[in-house]
């Protein structure tokens, strides 16, 4: 076994043990099983990362997983530079959500469980990263979706959670078939689920069609699409988005790691790997970048009104992750993955500080309730002031390169890309806005809760903080490896992932890169200012504003009715049916009738039956003589012939 | 010398009666005489036809069907006996327990 197998089975082991002996033998100590396994695959993660920096990119299989005539499977790992930076942001971020959790779910019944599922989450997470072909991927891929509806649903006597697990997991299932479908279509044009078998027959897809409803189709175009079906799940993207928000219920370590971090990231991660087969469909390119410049603007104006501290920043996710499929769909792909890696340490920072104020408050979540939280919470204000500075793009901070590189790679390329540019931009705005508003609502002026709860709050233990510091590290300096030229830097991360990746052309000047960088610096400024004026320089105008602007502030307040549609399209049409047309008359007509009518049906001839039985000895033996008569006259007739 | 249709022409008018006295009368003791009957005209037939055949198979068969007859007569008796105790009674209409 060599250190690359060891990666996920690490956290496999401690999985196991948990699962079996926690609740007998570790309780609450469960953590010195997890947080030993999931550091000693972080150790192996940075050593792999090392490795790939000196040009070893490691493609082998360990196990053969299925033969099936030409269908060959095997378990195998691929590191190479997408991968490498995959590891470090899933080891860093899930060690760094495994110390926290000490502190966070400290004296939870479930505490062993907890660990476990996060362990088991990591394995996954991490045989998905690491696969080298689709069908492990797509194991992994499945995994994560599992771990994710335990950990939602965790505190299960909770109707919510468990209500809000299943969505999930059912949202989920929609972009899932795309996927595997996908899947199955890329081995029938391909004949094979080894990324370097596939990859290295892309091309001769080009130019094959299929016949869809009638109509010629490219090939690639539908397989493209059909994968992106299924990141358009996982990553929460739009028309599939409504799962994330309702995902708060789980406890906040699980959104910081899962629902910010790394699981919802996969789909990023997915497109990003079959880069040279999106790169072929300029339609399939298209829908991605348009689907992640119309989510990530749908998302971040409802984060402008909601009052939920962990559903602001679950809107905020989903609007980062339209900007990374953005990046992705002009073909930026390095810058994608770029902004997922930043992306990872800022919002699992947001989630973590929103969960310590969360400790602070009583598992308050409400942020009218709240205000003045500086004073009483220092180290987590610091660190959340941090990480929002980031997200809004502040020059020099981690979010400022990712997002600038993005808006960037997006002017140049082309029509669409200018109008995700825009798109982009604006969102960066709003960002900028919602963030900052969080901040001055929670953390500034006077505490607005009951006296009980001020007289609670409190700042989080070391085991919470630690986590807390570590990650606004990550927060500032995860970006500087992505400075771009024009700023002095070389555009280290960018050269780095050429390889898999590539990079798109660049044609505009470096005036023009001013620019760019110039408007998303003063948009995100400006959204920080706005928001200044209306919370902090004059409280009383968000409600007047509230108040001019009803309609449009109802519908954001609401989320833009997408559940309400869902559920008047899909969920009342399927009850119903479920109600008067499959149990009404499928279950208790069909079914049912079946089921009683063959019983009944024999009953009703028994009754019959039992008539010749009268008990009276003469109606036998009249019975007998006449079958004796008649077998006798058949006899005749038989020896007659 | 009586010629083989007699004999069998006895054996089919005895057989008849036997039928009809089965099915007709009600007393168990009387069907049961109908039945020794029927056993009784079939052994008839089969010693006319023994002698007329020149064949002794016939007669050794009437001698098995004697021995069965004897031990239904047997059975039957102590069957209706131990019935008559609990009924009190041998006529077949009262005796409809089979009834399904």
């Amino acid at each position: 076994m060599d250190q690359y197998t060891l990666l996920p089975l690490l956290p496999l082991a401690a999985f196991i043990l948990n699962i079996l002996f926690g609740r007998g033998i570790f309780k609450d100590k469960a953590h010195w099983i997890a947080i030993p396994a999931v550091a000693g695959s972080f150790v192996l993660a940075m050593a792999a990362f090392i490795g790939v920096l000196d040009g070893r990119v490691v493609n082998r299989d360990v196990y053969t997983w299925i033969v099936s005539g030409n269908f060959r499977v095997t378990v195998g790992f691929l590191i190479d530079q997408l991968t490498a930076i995959m590891l470090i942001v899933v080891t860093s971020v899930s060690l760094l959500v495994h110390i926290y959790a000490i502190g966070y779910m400290h004296k939870d019944k479930g505490y062993y469980r907890f660990f476990a599922y996060l362990s088991l989450f990591t394995f996954s997470m991490l045989m998905l990263v690491m696969s080298n072909n689709l069908l492990q991927l797509y194991f992994g891929w499945e995994a994560v979706g599992l771990c994710s509806y335990f950990l939602i649903g965790f505190w299960y006597e909770k109707k919510s959670a468990s209500d809000a697990g299943k969505k999930a997991f059912i949202v989920n299932r929609f972009g899932d078939f795309g996927f595997g479908l996908g899947v199955i279509m890329i081995f029938l044009a391909l004949g094979s689920l080894q990324y370097a078998e596939i990859f290295a027959n892309v091309q001769s897809l080009q130019g094959r069609t299929i016949s869809l409803f009638g109509y010629p189709v490219e090939l690639v175009t539908v397989i493209a699409l059909l994968l992106f079906c299924g990141a358009v799940g996982k990553s929460a993207q739009l028309p599939l988005h409504v799962w994330l928000p309702d995902a708060m219920e789980g406890p906040t370590p699980v959104s910081a790691l899962i629902h910010a971090a790394t699981m919802v990231t996969a789909g990023v991660f997915m497109v990003a790997r079959f880069n040279p087969l999106f790169s072929m469909s300029e339609t399939a390119m298209n829908t991605v970048a348009l689907t992640g410049a119309i989510t990530s603007l749908f998302a971040a104006t409802i984060a402008l009104v909601q009052n939920d501290i962990k559903r602001i920043i679950a809107y905020s996710t989903i609007s980062q992750l339209g900007y990374m499929f953005l990046a992705c769909g002009v073909g930026a792909y390095g810058a994608g993955v770029f902004h997922l890696f930043t992306h990872a340490y800022f919002k699992a920072l947001l989630f973590l500080g929103a969960g310590s104020v969360m400790h602070a408050m009583s598992g308050g979540l409400d942020i009218r309730s709240m205000g003045g939280l500086k004073k009483y919470l220092p180290v987590t204000y610091w660190t959340f002031l941090i990480a929002s500075l980031s997200i809004a793009g502040v020059p020099g901070l981690a979010g400022f390169f990712s997002k600038d590189e993005i808006l960037w790679l997006a002017y140049n390329a082309g029509p669409v890309g200018k109008i995700a540019w825009m798109t982009g931009t604006i969102v960066a705005a709003l960002t900028a806005f919602y963030s900052f508003r969080l901040i001055f609502l929670a953390f500034h002026g006077t505490f607005r809760g009951t006296h009980e709860q001020e007289h609670h709050l409190h700042e989080s233990p070391r085991a919470m903080t630690v986590p807390l510091v570590s990650l606004a590290i990550g927060a500032v300096a995860a970006g500087w490896i992505g400075m771009p030229a024009v700023l002095g830097g070389s555009n280290w991360i960018g050269h780095f992932f050429e390889p898999v990746a590539g990079h798109p052309p660049v044609t505009a000047t470096h005036g023009e890169e001013w620019m760019v960088m110039g408007i998303s610096v003063a948009s995100g400024a400006a959204g920080m200012l706005l928001s200044w004026v209306l919370y902090v320089r004059n409280p009383a105008l968000p409600a007047w504003l509230a108040g001019r602007m009803k309609g449009i502030h109802t519908v954001l307040l609401n989320k833009y009715y997408v559940d309400e549609l869902y559920d008047f399209l899909i969920i009342r049409p399927i009850t119903w049916a479920a109600k008067n047309v499959l149990s009404a008359t499928t279950d208790n007509k069909i079914i049912e009738g079946i089921v009683n009518g063959v019983p009944r049906g024999i009953r009703t001839i028994g009754e019959r039956l039992r008539k010749l039985q009268t008990g009276y000895v003469q109606h036998y033996g009249i019975g007998m003589a006449i079958g004796l008569v008649v077998i006798m006259a058949l006899a005749l007739i038989a020896a007659g012939k | 010398m009586v010629p083989l249709n007699w004999y069998i022409g006895l054996s089919a008018v005895i057989f008849s009666l036997g039928i009809i006295g089965f099915l007709i009368r009600r007393n168990i003791l009387i069907m049961l005489m109908s039945v020794e009957l029927m056993l009784n005209a079939v052994n008839i037939c089969l010693v006319a036809c023994s002698h007329y055949l020149q064949d002794l198979r016939g007669q050794v068969l009437v001698v098995f069907i004697i021995t069965v007859a004897a031990a239904e007569a047997a059975i039957g008796l102590a069957i209706l006996v131990s019935l008559f105790r609990n009924k009190a009674t041998v006529h077949t209409d009262a005796l409809t327990e089979m009834k399904g």
